[in-house]
């Protein structure tokens, strides 16, 4: 996840190893996992209801659908309201992790207090912040879950563009020098276009992880009207199958961000800038 | 258009002044002697390969003439002012191993970056984007990205960026040293071409004899341990006549006598150099 | 040379947090107690004593004693130390447990061309889903069911969630490890007529090394992350996470105790992180593998 490979491209590199024929690849790429997910729908079913499966322990496929079909209103506005948590800390988190990044490329002692800080970040449980932004904010406001969220997104944001403002090939280094460019347009002309894919994937990396802060703040405490309260409202009182719901709609949620952090990595580096005015 | 501007700069630079002039050039890294004593002139419009096994301090000779690396010792002067002066005024072009190209930009982006560097206006540049791209074949692709390109057009491209702010001199480390043995000759043919209908003069370093003999008026052979010159042997340049003669001359310059000759002499050369390193150790 | 620029990084790892911490009391300072408020939404924090406790308060906390008047009066430090290493026990068993099983399904994935093409795109899909979310479900396993005659613990419910975190960066970091030797390599051993067996342990596994190493560090951040939050949905006693929320509804009006017990939630994350770190030290040897 370091490069900017990763996520489904990793997938494709990684299976791009080994298979036989190119066509029977190509099928089978999306006829395997679809076989395997409706092999382990099936027998999940099948284990629940012919097996005897207490619901507290899992309840079956169906049992599940049939809560999404219920409570779907609630669903929709619960997830918009952990979406736009997610999308508000994900947004100021991208623009603080990359502003912060090129301030660090180009000053020395920036680099020198953020880089410590961040990376302690970034082995520490950030979600347990969540009290202290409650306190200092409020437990009324959605301040706090979005604060939670873009000190998560911060991270990866970060550390992936200071790489990619580090990463200048040597053999661009010379020719810049020998160019006699000024350090403004050596930063215009190489270090900033040449970081952009790793902007970009430091956006994808975060995209869901922005969501699964916006989830696991809410178990902290302070406004209960997202995804992560119903879920866990849901399982204190037994309603095992609707607590799955929710987690069904958290998982969409997830992929939706994932996805469209995937998408914009490819528009951008596909056309990428440049550079020039 | 392009040419005529060229022939003016070197009529110029054939008035007298030195593309480029080495006097007792020493450069230590550390404990390390990569250059001693070295003396080098290159004359207006002459084409000058260095050649030397590994470590015999070529690339650095090339990176101080480009005022990449700054001499321990010694006077440089490229096209009759400092080398410093000479790299902020792009009196020179420069070529690495690796194309190096932008590879966000277009090609013709990547030609006129020089251009862009010093400040030369949008239409001006794309102009002459447009004169270099037809000067190295590649007029069709200029709004293709680097990527879509083969390792040799990648080459070109470079040299076309090299030459874009119109230099007097060109450096090139090793350009070719990455390509196959067929695009390699063919490139060769480009550079003679290139070289004689600008008129500017190169400086080349390669680890290839006969591609040393075959581009070069003279071929300056370097040792060892510490670095330096060893003895310089006349190269077998092909007399330019014509865009299209080239290739054919160049073709028929490999199969002469007096070719083998001078891979001959330059084998010597190195082989001499070598004994020589063995005995001041 | 890279003494000191290990002497300079490590000053200026200290100064960084030192500058936080004036941060934090120049917050305190200057800013108005009851924040700043713009069109009914909050904008700057509230300053006062009760929302931003002094750095030091908080410190001061770690000796002062858990609950007041009690008969065997602990300090909070104390609770903090205990619940800090429970919940690293927990997240290590979390940790072991869910590399074997990543590192199984690597291999078996590396082996069969079938298998990875039919779970690896789950186990993508899975690593940018919230997973944790299902957290509170697996907590309702504790005292209903019984394996064996051994009854279902709470604290297995942290450690399962705990471990299914960990599980899916190692599974990954794995697989790309055991795909990373060059073909060359691969086609060398086979001309050697050495069998899979052979190829994994002496080309695979020293290959993967590179890449499972950061592989672990991200997965023992999420099997921290993944038992403090387990503990706090399942209300698992003796941890670090449920000591933040016992103390955040024990002391709405001072919040230093709670503080406090987040900043050993932080030790924490930065000891696991430190105990990688370690691992890696002494793997070091494999390290130039990686291209």
């Amino acid at each position: 996840m370091s490069a900017p490979v990763g996520g489904a491209a990793a997938a494709g590199g990684v299976g791009a190893v080994a298979g036989p024929g190119r066509r029977f690849r190509g099928v089978s790429v999306i006829v395997a996992p679809v076989v395997f997910g409706a092999a382990v729908l099936v027998v999940w079913q099948l284990v629940v209801t012919v097996g005897g499966l207490p619901a507290f322990l899992l309840p079956a496929p169906t049992a599940i659908a049939e809560q999404i079909g219920a409570q779907f209103p609630v669903l929709l506005e619960t997830a918009a309201v952990t979406g736009g948590n997610a999308l508000v800390g994900l947004v100021l988190g991208f623009v603080l992790g990359v502003l912060l990044a090129i301030l660090a490329a180009g000053v020395r002692v920036v680099s020198d207090l953020v880089t410590p800080v961040v990376l302690a970040a970034s082995a520490i449980p950030i979600v347990a912040l969540a009290p202290v932004f409650t306190t200092m904010f409020g437990s009324t406001t959605e301040i706090p879950r979005r604060l939670v969220v873009m000190v998560v997104v911060v991270v990866p944001v970060y550390v992936s563009t200071a790489r990619g403002l580090r990463q200048v090939r040597p053999v661009h280094d010379e020719l810049m020098v020998a160019l006699a460019a000024t350090r403004r347009q050596y930063t215009r002309f190489v270090r900033l276009p040449g970081a952009i894919p790793y902007v970009m994937t430091g956006l994808r990396l975060a995209a869901p992880a922005a969501v699964i802060a916006a989830i696991v703040a809410e178990y902290f405490g302070g406004l209960q009207n997202g995804l992560g309260s119903r879920i866990s409202a849901a399982a204190a009182n037994t309603a095992y199958a609707r607590a799955w719901a929710f987690v069904a709609a958290s998982i969409v949620l997830g992929l939706l961000f994932f996805l469209a952090g995937l998408l914009a990595e490819r528009l951008v580096t596909r056309n990428r800038p440049g550079g020039a005015s | 258009m392009s040419t005529e501007r060229n022939a003016e700069t070197n009529a110029a630079g054939n008035a007298g002044i030195s593309a480029v002039e080495l006097q007792g050039v020493d450069k230590t890294f550390g404990v390390v002697r990569a250059l001693a004593g070295v003396d080098l002139t290159v004359a207006a419009g002459e084409f000058v390969s260095l050649i030397g096994p590994s470590g015999c301090g070529k690339s650095t000779l090339l990176r101080v003439v480009a005022d990449l690396v700054e001499p321990t010792a010694g006077t440089v002067a490229v096209a009759g002012t400092s080398a410093r002066q000479a790299r902020l005024d792009q009196r020179y072009g420069i070529a690495f191993q690796q194309a190096g190209l932008l590879d966000w930009r277009t090609v013709a982006e990547n030609v006129e970056l020089p251009l862009q560097v010093h400040g030369v206006g949008r239409a001006e540049r794309r102009r002459r984007a447009v004169e270099l791209l037809e000067l190295v074949g590649l007029a069709e692709f200029a709004g293709a990205r680097p990527a879509e390109l083969s390792g040799g057009m990648q080459q070109r491209v470079a040299i076309a960026r090299a030459l874009a702010p119109s230099p007097g001199l060109l450096l090139m480390d090793e350009p070719f040293g990455a390509l196959d043995e067929m695009t390699r000759e063919r490139m060769q043919a480009e550079l003679l071409r290139i070289a004689g209908e600008t008129g500017a003069a190169v400086l080349f370093v390669t680890h290839s004899i006969p591609e040393a003999v075959v581009l070069s008026d003279r071929v300056v052979v370097m040792s060892p341990r510490p670095g330096r010159i060893t003895e310089i042997v006349a190269g077998r340049r092909p007399p330019v006549a014509g865009d299209d003669l080239v290739p054919d001359t160049v073709e028929d310059v490999r199969e002469t006598a007096a070719f083998f000759e001078a891979v001959t002499a330059v084998r010597e050369a190195l082989r001499k150099g070598a004994a020589t390193e063995g005995h001041a150790e | 040379m890279g003494s000191t620029r290990r002497l300079r990084s490590a000053a200026s790892a200290v100064a960084a947090f030192v500058l936080l911490v004036v941060l934090w009391e120049l917050a305190k300072l200057v800013l108005p107690d009851a924040g700043v408020t713009v069109g009914g939404t909050r904008i700057l924090p509230r300053t006062d004593d009760a929302a931003m406790p002094h750095v030091w308060t908080v410190l001061a906390r770690l000796g002062a004693p858990e609950v007041a008047g009690a008969a065997e009066p602990r300090a909070v430090g104390a609770a903090i130390a205990s619940g800090a290493l429970f919940t690293l026990g927990l997240a290590l068993g979390g940790l072991v447990l869910g590399g074997i099983a990543g590192v199984l399904l690597a291999v078996l994935m590396q082996r069969f061309a079938v298998a990875e093409k039919a779970v690896l795109p789950y186990v993508i899909a899975s690593q940018t889903v919230p997973l944790i979310a299902i957290a509170p479900l697996v907590a309702g396993w504790g005292g209903k069911i019984a394996i064996g005659g051994w009854a279902w613990e709470p604290w297995a419910s942290v450690m399962v969630i705990s471990s299914y975190l960990a599980f899916f960066p190692i599974s990954v970091g794995m697989l790309r490890g055991l795909t990373s030797p060059r073909e060359a390599d691969v086609e060398m051993f086979r001309s050697l007529a050495a069998g899979w067996w052979t190829t994994l342990v002496r080309l695979r596994l020293p290959a993967s090394v590179p890449h499972l190493v950061p592989a672990v560090r991200l997965a023992a951040a999420a099997a921290v992350v993944g038992a403090i939050v387990a503990e706090i949905s399942t209300g698992t006693r003796g941890g670090i996470g449920r000591l933040i929320i016992e103390y955040a509804q024990s002391a709405t009006g001072d919040p230093s105790q709670m503080y406090a017990a987040i900043l050993g939630a932080a030790v924490l994350g930065l000891v696991a992180a430190g105990a990688v770190g370690l691992l890696e030290l002494a793997l070091r040897r494999y390290r130039g593998s990686v291209a």
